[in-house]
């Protein structure tokens, strides 16, 4: 069995690396205790809530965290008529705090995640290994045996091309999670007592071309280079779909990542999910997802970005018009998924003027 | 799988003695080589007797064994590393295993031996996934599963055709990048094994390996030498060479290539600064073979292994023949290989 770490009497660390320059995103409905064990390795950094649910409820924030906290109404004052590609009832809400964010790094984790402890004990300062993934090069051109050729006493091993050796510009460092693994509602219900206990020690380049499903439970990213990519999708009320935001964001982000030459990171950091959430109700959720999926990969999978497509914007409308073209057919989700992109695109610009690489 | 199942009849251990005195590694490895039939071919270079410990159920070949199945002028195809090539034409077995005589078996974290042979079998007998990548790595070990957003029509996976290992200690590094790190070990244990991504290249070492031989064989080619390379692991290119050729192989034919455990514990050998001092072509090699590979496409009329080997020795003399002579002797080698694999499996 695994535990979560005790972090209590772990020092704050004041010298806390881009505590200036990083913004953390927490969607939440219930409230934000899970903070309290975080504290040492998160407090130096500024939050930013975005409160799904019923806006008259106040979340209580925990004392010492510096946050701007945003809900349904103040999201609806803040983009009006463009609101409505934000999701309500759903974690995909969070990408609004990606949006009003102004700092160039994101890390968003989920209410009901600990800190891990890694297999000596010793609690894992997630944060702190996000960031050095998004601060070192990644790999895809080549797969290097060694994993994370950057990191402490590993290498290129032999035949590793020298001229890829640089590596490309690290768009996104998704983490994985100890104890509750991020099972679909199938494998939920067929293995309702699996916990994961395999602390694997590497952090890896997803390879170009590879998709890979992005869980948004524990994930970090450089907002300058890939923003805009990461939207989160129609979920939750209202919607036919659940439990596909952070897939769907996935799947975008790593097209475009491989278009624009980026890299997308798999691995460590490790946190601890603390709550299986019902499988019956992620069923329901997921449902449609689990059949559309099998036409959904394909088409990002042969998606083909325009030469012409030179910033994430550019790429992410290209990407909408092909969504509306091939996807609609499956359902016309699909068509007012492909207007919310755009909606999202304009939102993100607006409130952004200045990023348009 | 349980490694209990492992059926021993199945596979050929085959080890290219570079070195005469195998006592020492033959002992250290018998746990786990024991019950195995075990193919040990030597160098035809080497000039001493080899030294083979009792109580092994093995077939030792020498260059008048391999001459004699090969002929004179061929046998050269088999020095050096090269020479465990000859014992993966002769098996008649299903699967592969092969390590350096320079390695002996690795202690897991919990501080067990790491029992090599199985591992590799248990990765060679579970499907591989190329097509999608699992973020917690093999789906199939104990304890783990396909991931949320994982497409259901890709959980069955595909057959794998190989199984990359890796090095506790001293890890595969080239000889500028030891030269660099000369103190540097690898004492980093990484509890994985997982699939290498469709299209995604690899450099493939020849340490630590193993492969379904009625899969993918003739697709380990014994083909780029390096002029002047000599007995030591960062003189070489050819396993580099041959798993590039295995990889792209098996993407075209819809097989897998895992990566991961098991680790083996490679033992101090030879000066890397040394090594540094002979030119080394390598470099240059590697970085002709990475275009190549990245936009080459077989033909969909390429189906069985040997047809792929074929087409890619014609497309490696077209496009890098002008290049570099190793390309143009490479491709050749990959034709006569396929050849000598055909007439010696001709039963099979």
């Amino acid at each position: 069995m695994v535990e979560p770490a005790n972090t209590v009497g772990i020092p704050l660390n004041h010298r806390a690396l881009l505590k200036d320059e990083l913004d953390i995103v927490i969607p939440t409905i219930r409230n934000l205790d899970f903070l309290e064990m975080w504290r040492p390795f998160l407090q130096p950094y500024h939050l930013i809530i975005v409160q799904d649910g019923d806006p008259s409820k106040t979340i209580a924030v925990p004392e010492g965290f510096d946050y701007e906290l945003y809900n349904r109404n103040d999201i609806n004052r803040i983009l009006g008529p463009k609101a409505s590609c934000i999701s309500f009832k759903d974690s995909a809400c969070r990408c609004f705090g990606y949006m009003v964010s102004k700092k160039k790094y994101i890390f968003t984790i989920d209410d009901d995640c600990f800190v891990a402890k890694d297999p000596s004990g010793k609690a894992v300062n997630a944060l702190e290994q996000h960031i050095k993934n998004l601060l070192c090069p990644s790999s895809p051109f080549f797969f290097n045996t060694l994993y994370d050729p950057y990191r402490e006493g590993a290498d290129f091993v032999r035949g590793y091309p020298f001229s890829l050796r640089e590596g490309v510009s690290t768009a996104v460092s998704h983490g994985l999670w100890l104890n509750i693994p991020d099972y679909d509602a199938p494998t939920q219900l067929v293995k309702p007592k699996e916990r994961n206990t395999r602390y694997v020690d590497a952090v890896m380049t997803i390879p170009k071309g590879t998709l890979f499903p992005m869980c948004g439970m524990n994930l970090a990213f450089d907002r300058d280079l890939i923003g805009p990519a990461m939207y989160f999708g129609l979920m939750g009320d209202g919607q036919p779909i659940g439990r596909y935001d952070d897939m769907w964001a996935g799947w975008c982000v790593k097209v475009i990542c491989d278009h624009l030459g980026l890299g997308v990171k798999t691995g460590l950091p490790y946190i601890y999910h603390s709550k299986a959430s019902n499988p019956f109700v992620n069923l329901k959720k997921e449902y449609k997802g689990i059949f559309w999926q099998e036409d959904i990969i394909p088409f990002f999978q042969s998606a083909k970005l325009s030469k012409e497509a030179v910033t994430v914007q550019q790429c992410y409308l290209e990407l909408s018009k092909m969504v509306k073209e091939k996807l609609s057919p499956i359902d016309p989700y699909f068509d007012k998924l492909a207007d919310a992109m755009v909606t999202w695109i304009e939102a993100w610009d607006e409130l952004n003027p200045a990023t348009k690489a | 799988m349980s490694l209990d199942e492992i059926n021993k009849n199945e596979v050929d251990i085959v080890i290219g003695a570079l070195n005469a005195d195998l006592i020492p590694f033959l002992n250290t490895w018998r746990p786990f080589f024991s019950g195995f039939h075990l193919i040990i071919v030597k160098d035809p270079d080497l000039k001493e007797e080899l030294n083979i410990p009792q109580g092994f159920d093995v077939d030792i070949y020498s260059k008048t064994d391999i001459e004699k199945v090969v002929g004179a002028s061929n046998s050269t195809m088999f020095s050096g590393y090269s020479c465990r090539y000859f014992g993966y034409l002769v098996s008649k077995k299903k699967y592969i295993v092969s390590i350096d005589d320079d390695c002996v078996p690795a202690k897991d974290p919990k501080g067990f031996l790491v029992d090599a042979v199985s591992q590799h079998v248990s990765n060679l007998e579970n499907p591989a996934t190329p097509l999608f990548f699992n973020t917690l790595y093999d789906p199939y070990r104990e304890g783990a599963d396909f991931v949320r957003g994982y497409p259901f029509s890709l959980r069955s996976g595909v057959p794998c055709a190989a199984s990359c290992g890796l090095w506790l200690n001293l890890a595969d590094l080239d000889a500028p990048t030891q030269a660099l790190k000369t103190e540097q070990r690898n004492t980093s244990y990484v509890d994985a094994v997982m699939t290498v991504p469709l299209k995604a290249m690899l450099p493939v070492s020849g340490i630590n390996i193993a492969f379904n031989r009625e899969l993918i064989g003739p697709a380990l080619v014994p083909a780029l030498r390096i002029a002047g390379e000599g007995r030591v692991r960062w003189e070489t290119l050819e396993d580099v060479w041959c798993g590039m050729c295995l990889k792209h192989i098996s993407d075209h034919l819809g097989y897998g290539v895992k990566t991961g455990l098991p680790y083996v514990w490679r033992n101090e050998r030879g000066d890397a600064v040394e090594s540094l001092r002979k030119k080394w072509e390598g470099m240059k090699l590697m970085e002709k073979s990475v275009p190549f590979f990245d936009s080459l496409k077989l033909p969909e009329s390429a189906v069985t292994v040997a047809d792929c080997v074929v087409e890619l020795a014609k497309a490696v003399k077209e496009q890098l023949g002008s290049d570099d002579p190793a390309f143009t002797q490479a491709a050749d080698a990959m034709v006569k290989w396929v050849q000598l694999w055909s007439s010696v499996n001709s039963s099979g």
